[in-house]
């Protein structure tokens, strides 16, 4: 494939943060080449492929077999010792959702950009920036062999939680250790699933140290099956999903690999800055992770409208620096700047928890002292207060503990 | 002391060049490129790794 080598906008990554972003960039007329060092969209994942129906509804395209492996309408919470909280949040109105075939989905979402007039470049690794006159100019690439300098009038970097692109451009995106979750998971067949409909999640600090495990079906006896934990933490994410599948050999003795996944998952808040002198983060690569579950494709590919809307108006006026690019960074703040902040809030409050409180939460929800939906509102930053009160009334000796999360 | 990463284990996920304060690492999908004179040897990489492919060693190894 021959390329031009002048572009309005170069998408570095094909995730689905720049595969949206390439989508929407060129929907507004912008000549768009989208970029990624993979020789196949959407493999590897690194991902436990889990999307409510909010973010495929945003992502434009129809629900179709061919990703959409599994229909979800709730989850079991486990409490660490084995306690499960069975939530339908369907039926408590807060939706569903799918666990796709990534790489199928992403392959979808690319053949909309690519509708949409986005042209896409693979097996090529981007190792600089072209930067002239303290603005990003374009980017240095290694296609298939060949060297090659591309030049755009703006850069999107999606280049995922590595966020090297941003660094080269000289923003501070590198992530510190203990805002970084180490994931590995095994998808695997044959796996026995208390519901094939339902999330399973396990909690406790010899399970997921401030982490979880999960296993998402895929089909009736299909399911990634992985882990989370704090990247601080001594023993591997290997470590601690091995032991769990050995320690439940009755529901795993029948089942085997297909596919082996690793990866970080930055959980904190998003990097402090989103732009530059004609260069703009998106995705991961912003930090765009929901820090209490890890998920960040909804995020990414919502970002893609906000981001082309305000490349699309800097491209038009001739002025790509950082001042005009900000307002891409307030409209994305003005959005979930504050939720992201609640739910951090969320997160950092279950890290100190122990596991008697995990316990005692799991408790007040099986005899109705707490409704499930509750539960759920964490994921979106709310109800915490309500946790808190709860808490303190079932174990008043750690009411000091507790009082200090409802003042910070 | 040089990251050393260990290509048998290794999932190429990146996680590790994530956090490398010094970009010392680089992910090239089916390799990862240690930088050894930027490698200041502070093992940060070696706890975000989830598979535990990353040593320490004088020197460096080969990949
Ligand atoms: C174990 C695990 C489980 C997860 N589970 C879920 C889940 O269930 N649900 C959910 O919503 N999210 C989940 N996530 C998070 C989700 O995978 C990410 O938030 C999402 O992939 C972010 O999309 P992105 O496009 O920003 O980045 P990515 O999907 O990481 O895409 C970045 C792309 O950039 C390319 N690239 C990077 N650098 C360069 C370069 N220099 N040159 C060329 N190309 C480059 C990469 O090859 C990659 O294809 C999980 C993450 C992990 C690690
Ligand atoms: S030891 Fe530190 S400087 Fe060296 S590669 Fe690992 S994180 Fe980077
Ligand atoms: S974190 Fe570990 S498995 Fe992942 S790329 Fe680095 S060395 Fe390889």
């Amino acid at each position: 494939m021959k390329y031009d080598t002048n572009w309005d906008v170069i998408v570095v990554g094909a995730g689905p943060a720049g595969i949206k972003a390439g989508e929407e960039l060129a929907k507004r007329g912008l000549k768009t080449l989208v970029i990624d060092r993979k020789q196949e969209i959407g493999a590897p994942k690194r991902c436990g492929e889990g999307l409510s129906d909010r973010w495929i509804a945003i992502s434009g395209l129809e629900v179709d077999p061919t990703w959409a492996r599994q229909r979800i309408n709730g989850a079991i919470l486990i409490s660490p010792k084995g306690k499960q909280v069975w939530i339908d949040t369907e039926k408590i109105g807060k939706g569903g959702g799918y666990i796709i075939e990534r790489k199928m989905w992403e392959k979808f979402l690319a053949a909309n950009a690519i509708r949409a007039g986005a042209k896409f470049m693979l097996k090529a690794n981007v190792h600089d920036v072209i930067k002239e006159d303290e603005y990003v100019k374009g980017i240095k690439v290694n296609y298939m062999g060949d060297e090659l300098e591309l030049r755009s009038k703006i850069v999107v970097a999606a280049d995922g939680v590595d966020s090297r692109i941003g660094r080269m451009a000289g923003l501070n995106t590198t992530l510190p250790l203990v805002e970084m979750d180490s994931g590995f998971q095994y998808e695997m067949a044959g796996v026995k699933l208390l519901d094939p409909n339902k999330m399973e999640l396990y909690f406790g600090s010899e399970i997921a140290p401030r982490g979880y495990i999960w296993v998402f079906p895929k089909g009736k006896d299909v399911a990634n099956v992985g882990v989370g934990i704090n990247g601080a933490h001594d023993k591997t994410a290997r470590y601690y999903l091995d032991k769990w599948i050995e320690e439940n050999e009755e529901r795993f003795k029948d089942a085997s690999v297909i596919e082996i996944n690793a990866g970080g998952i930055p959980v904190t808040s998003p990097v402090e800055e989103f732009v530059g002198n004609g260069i703009m983060l998106t995705g991961d690569a912003a930090r765009m992770v929901n820090p209490i579950h890890g998920g960040g494709m909804g995020t990414a590919l919502e970002a893609a409208g906000m981001l082309a809307d305000v490349a699309k108006d800097a491209i038009s006026s001739g002025d790509v620096s950082k001042e005009k690019l900000q307002r891409y960074q307030d409209i994305w703040m003005e959005k979930h700047g504050d939720e992201f902040r609640k739910i951090l809030k969320v997160r950092h409050f279950f890290e100190k928890l122990n596991d008697d409180q995990l316990e005692a939460i799991a408790d007040m929800v099986l005899k109705g002292g707490l409704t499930p939906d509750v539960l759920v509102d964490l994921g979106h930053g709310k109800g915490l207060t309500q946790i808190i009160k709860a808490l303190i009334k079932a174990s008043p000796s750690a009411a000091k503990f507790l009082m200090g999360f409802l003042k910070g | 002391m040089v990251a050393t990463i260990n290509k048998d284990k290794c999932m190429y996920c990146g996680a590790c060049t994530s956090v490398c304060p010094f970009m010392a690492l680089e992910l090239r999908e089916t390799s990862i490129h240690v930088y050894s004179d930027k490698c200041t040897d502070c093992g940060i990489c070696v706890k975000a790794c989830p598979v535990g492919a990353i040593k320490l060693i004088p020197g460096g190894g080969k990949e």
